[in-house]
């Protein structure tokens, strides 16, 4: 019979090829070609990568995938980190535990972001899977040391475990002491974020000696700067380190014990912590510096000329984090020594002072742009900048992924023109053709929206505070900027028209923030009641929306697409606008 | 509602279903997925009159036009007024109605929270992580301390000069405590500088922890304004003792102590957290 099809590919071989395939892109892609495709790829599925906890529910990606062995999870928006998420907005993950420890009883990898994990989710963790080999937990909270202990006892197989700057309630620091004597798998540890004053030092000390594929270790600020160099003897052949405290009287013996422990880790290259930084300890690392890849200054006060003279010898540099205390001139050494740098980002030392306590400016970002032809990424906090400054960066620099550009006073313009900084950001976007990740801040009317709608197509996240003047501005925004997926907007103009006008496009981003905008309760229940796939979230901590005028904007909102509906766990202040809501009330 | 891209022998509704998943589940922080050829056809017509309080502008529909085109633009840059030359919100939303632009400034405004010096801080801004911010408010701290203990040491030499000019007096930081009360599971936090007082400070815990009595509630931005008046002017029942609950906080050597009885300076630099307790279980804390 001619009809029946002889393609009939073994399953296997499929399978085969689509192993293959990492890309979430692809496998995507190939999952919707045809019903044996989807079938197929599901069930080889490994990796799960999922933006926001609430756009999709654990039972459906349960029964979608069955045998995932790495699962990623973002919760709470990215304004969270800067305090505009109430407590308790949500972003729990017991939820996910709770279903995967008996659909997927062979993970390895839990990554989890802004969320909040319990004591009892570690605990369930630790309990139902054994073969757990990384657990990373950033930005998150809601845990303890108690939950610590539970993963360090039970997860024989642990090689790495990251809770970048978490919050953890330090209950005790035994818990290092529950990795048990015959555990020897620790390749990545960062307990940087942790603040009790009894890290057991001992269970530490231990731990390192007894783990020699220990790559990775970042200390806590409590761990003594004089207890390190017997730590990194023990383990010479760390690639990243993060001391504690970096403060401590001078004494000779100190000194060259730590010279020599650096001088002894030849496979160092990445190096953070030094809180409190003194500059006499400086040098003991300079045996290390010529192969510094990543140093991460940006917890140490330490100022010029002990500053600018470390950078200078490190001329391997791809990643420089510092405070500005390092200057223009600084800055200007940085460009001339460290050709190969990729990164940099730059924070501010006192961020509340109103005059500028450092000679940190825009000349410090040009400098680098024009010395560093690799330079993809740049986070810099200063307090001027010009428009013809930033068409000199965005020439200088076409292959920037990232730019976040943060001056201190929000609507500050142009300091030679007293123009606002349009044509300035508009270049960046111009120039730099392959920008996914933008921040924008200075004095923005709605003419540097049109130039970002026009050129940033590349564009997947956009960060906006006190900027534009009308709804033309989030219009041109949410109508050109093609594969935006997120958008976070503070204390700007924009109301009802552009959002109404655009409401498809929210369906095609992962999520958008804005809070102390013009966004009136009607447009959000408007939302709400027509588009079923967009959870409409409105938080007002002063009371329910509907004790309010329909006219009257909402504090804080926050859009997102989901295919698993409104969710069930909001706080009090925080409503969802969907169809039920909307019809209650009318 | 059509899946172009997908089509093969599956239904229609698996590889809506499918796509939709795809779009919320990835394997890597990748950009969007394949959108070529998904028309959503939603003919909506939002923004029409009746309704929502007093929006004009006609209804707009919008359609998502297929093959990978630019997502269909009913409203042009006509359609919207000129912005005018002046940055004033209130010229550019015709369509909005007084009160609520005037709300609306008024809601930008409470936003901004007033700091310990008077000054205004606005509330996620600088973008600063509250994780690097505590570090840089301890950070300040412990290089006073140091001072204060050496006389002449290098580390003295090498910081003082570099504090000088941002001393703690200075240092403006947005210190946020953890605040639970009891019989409440979820706990909140407040931002400590924001408030200039005790009184100010237990007022804005009973506004999020303890029910107020239920006043006019008018809507509309005489409440705002209300809501403000009342908040300057109320005693807080936190703190004069007629709530069943009194405020307690832990301080640096993990004790617990009752609010109110050191100057607001010295709590500022002690408390690490705060505890609305009953006040049957507060026997024992130090008498006011």
């Amino acid at each position: 019979m001619q009809k029946k099809t002889a393609y009939s590919f073994p399953d296997e071989i499929l399978e085969h090829v689509f192993s293959f395939i990492h890309s979430g892109k692809d496998r995507n892609a190939a999952s919707v070609v045809c019903k044996s495709w989807y079938e197929i790829e599901r069930w080889c599925r490994r990796k799960i990568f999922v933006g926001n906890c609430y756009a999709v529910s654990p039972t459906m990606v349960i029964r979608r995938f069955p045998d995932i062995r790495s699962i990623e999870l973002k919760g709470k928006p990215h304004f969270a980190d800067f305090n505009l998420v109430p407590d308790g907005w949500g972003g729990y993950v017991l939820p996910w535990i709770s279903e995967m420890a008996g659909a997927y009883p062979w993970l390895e990898e839990i990554r989890l972001k802004r969320m909040v994990v319990t004591d009892e989710s570690l605990e369930l963790v630790a309990k139902s899977f054994t073969n757990l080999q990384v657990l990373v937990l950033f930005s998150c909270e809601g845990f303890s040391t108690d939950g610590l202990a539970a993963i360090a006892a039970s997860c024989k197989n642990l090689r790495e475990l990251d809770l970048r700057d978490s919050e953890v309630d330090d209950l005790s620091g035994h818990w290092l002491n529950h990795f048990p004597d015959t555990y020897t798998s620790l390749v990545s540890l960062n307990i940087s974020c942790l603040g009790s004053d009894d890290v057991s030092f001992s269970a530490l000390e231990r731990l390192v000696g007894r783990c020699p594929n220990l790559r990775r270790l970042l200390l806590n600020r409590e761990v003594p700067l004089d207890k390190i160099a017997n730590l990194l003897s023990r383990a010479p052949q760390l690639i990243e380190f993060g001391t504690g405290t970096y403060a401590a009287e001078l004494r000779s013996d100190v000194y060259s014990n730590l010279a020599e422990a650096f001088c002894n880790c030849k496979e160092l290259k990445c190096l953070s912590g030094f809180w409190d930084a003194v500059p006499a300890y400086l040098p003991v690392i300079y045996s290390v510096c010529s192969r510094l890849t990543s140093l991460n200054l940006s917890y140490a006060p330490i100022q010029n000329p002990d500053l600018t003279k470390l950078v200078s010898q490190c001329p391997s540099l791809q990643r420089m984090l510092v405070l500005d205390y390092i200057e223009d001139s600084g800055l200007e050494v940085l460009a001339s020594s460290c050709k190969d740098l990729q990164e940099l980002r730059v924070f501010p030392s006192d961020p509340f002072g109103e005059e500028p306590n450092v000679s940190l400016t825009e000349k410090g970002l040009v400098a680098v742009s024009s010395g560093c032809p690799k330079l993809q990424s740049v986070l810099y906090f200063c307090r001027q900048m010009s428009n013809a400054a930033l068409v000199t960066i965005a020439q200088n620099c076409p292959n920037f992924t990232r730019f976040r550009l943060c001056l201190l006073d929000p609507k500050i313009a142009d300091y030679r023109t007293l123009q606002p900084l349009d044509v300035g950001f508009g270049a960046i976007v111009e120039h730099c053709k392959d920008l996914r990740r933008l921040s924008l801040s200075g004095l923005l009317t709605d003419r540097v929206f049109e130039y970002i709608g026009m050129h940033a197509k590349k564009l997947e996240m956009l960060s906006v505070a006190f900027a534009g003047e009308s709804d033309l501005a989030l219009h041109h925004v949410l109508s050109g900027c093609e594969s935006l997926r997120k958008l976070e907007i503070m204390n700007c103009p924009f109301g009802d028209k552009a959002l109404l006008a655009n409401a498809a496009k929210l369906e095609t981003m992962r999520s958008l923030w804005m809070s102390s905008c013009s966004v009136s309760l009607g447009a959000c229940k408007m939302l709400g009641q027509k588009m079923p796939r967009l959870n409409i979230e409105v938080m007002d901590e002063k009371g329910p929306p509907d004790s309010r005028a329909e006219s009257d904007p909402v504090d804080k909102l926050y859009i997102y697409r989901s295919v698993a509906g409104p969710r069930f766990d909001m706080p009090p202040f925080v409503w969802t606008m969907d169809e039920d809501f909307a019809s209650e009330l009318s | 509602m059509q899946g172009g891209g997908g089509g093969g022998s599956e239904s229609g509704s698996m590889s809506t279903v499918s796509r939709d998943e795809n779009m919320v589940v990835s394997s890597e922080d990748s950009s969007c997925p394949d959108e070529s050829g998904l028309e959503l056809g939603l003919g909506l017509s939002l923004g029409g009159g009746g309704g929502g309080g007093g929006r004009q502008g006609g209804g707009f529909k919008m359609h998502h036009v297929s093959k990978g085109g630019p997502y269909a633009r009913i409203l042009t840059a006509k359609d919207f007024p000129s912005p005018s030359s002046s940055s004033s919100s209130s010229s550019s939303s015709p369509s909005l109605s007084k009160a609520s632009v005037t709300a609306g400034t008024k809601r930008t405004a409470e936003s901004v929270a007033v700091a310990a010096n008077g000054s205004s801080q606005v509330v996620g801004w600088p973008p600063i992580r509250a994780y690097r911010m505590n570090s840089m408010v301890n950070q300040a701290k412990v290089l006073t301390m140091e001072n204060r203990k050496k006389e002449t040491s290098m580390v003295e030499n090498s910081t003082i000069g570099g504090y000088r000019n941002n001393g703690n007096t200075k240092m403006k930081k947005s210190t946020f405590v953890k605040v639970n009360m009891d019989g409440t599971p979820i706990g909140r936090k407040v931002d400590l500088n924001a408030h200039e007082s005790y009184e100010k400070l237990a007022i804005t815990l009973e506004d999020m922890f303890l029910e107020t009595a239920p006043s006019v509630n008018p809507s509309g931005s005489t409440a705002l304004q209300l809501d403000m008046l009342n908040r300057m002017t109320r005693r807080s029942k936190l703190l004069d003792g007629s709530s069943d609950f009194v405020l307690t906080y832990e301080d640096k050597e993990g004790d617990w102590m009752l609010v109110g009885d050191v100057p607001w300076e010295m709590f500022l630099t002690s408390v690490k957290r705060l505890r609305i307790m009953r006040k049957s279980e507060a026997t024992g804390l130090a008498p006011r």
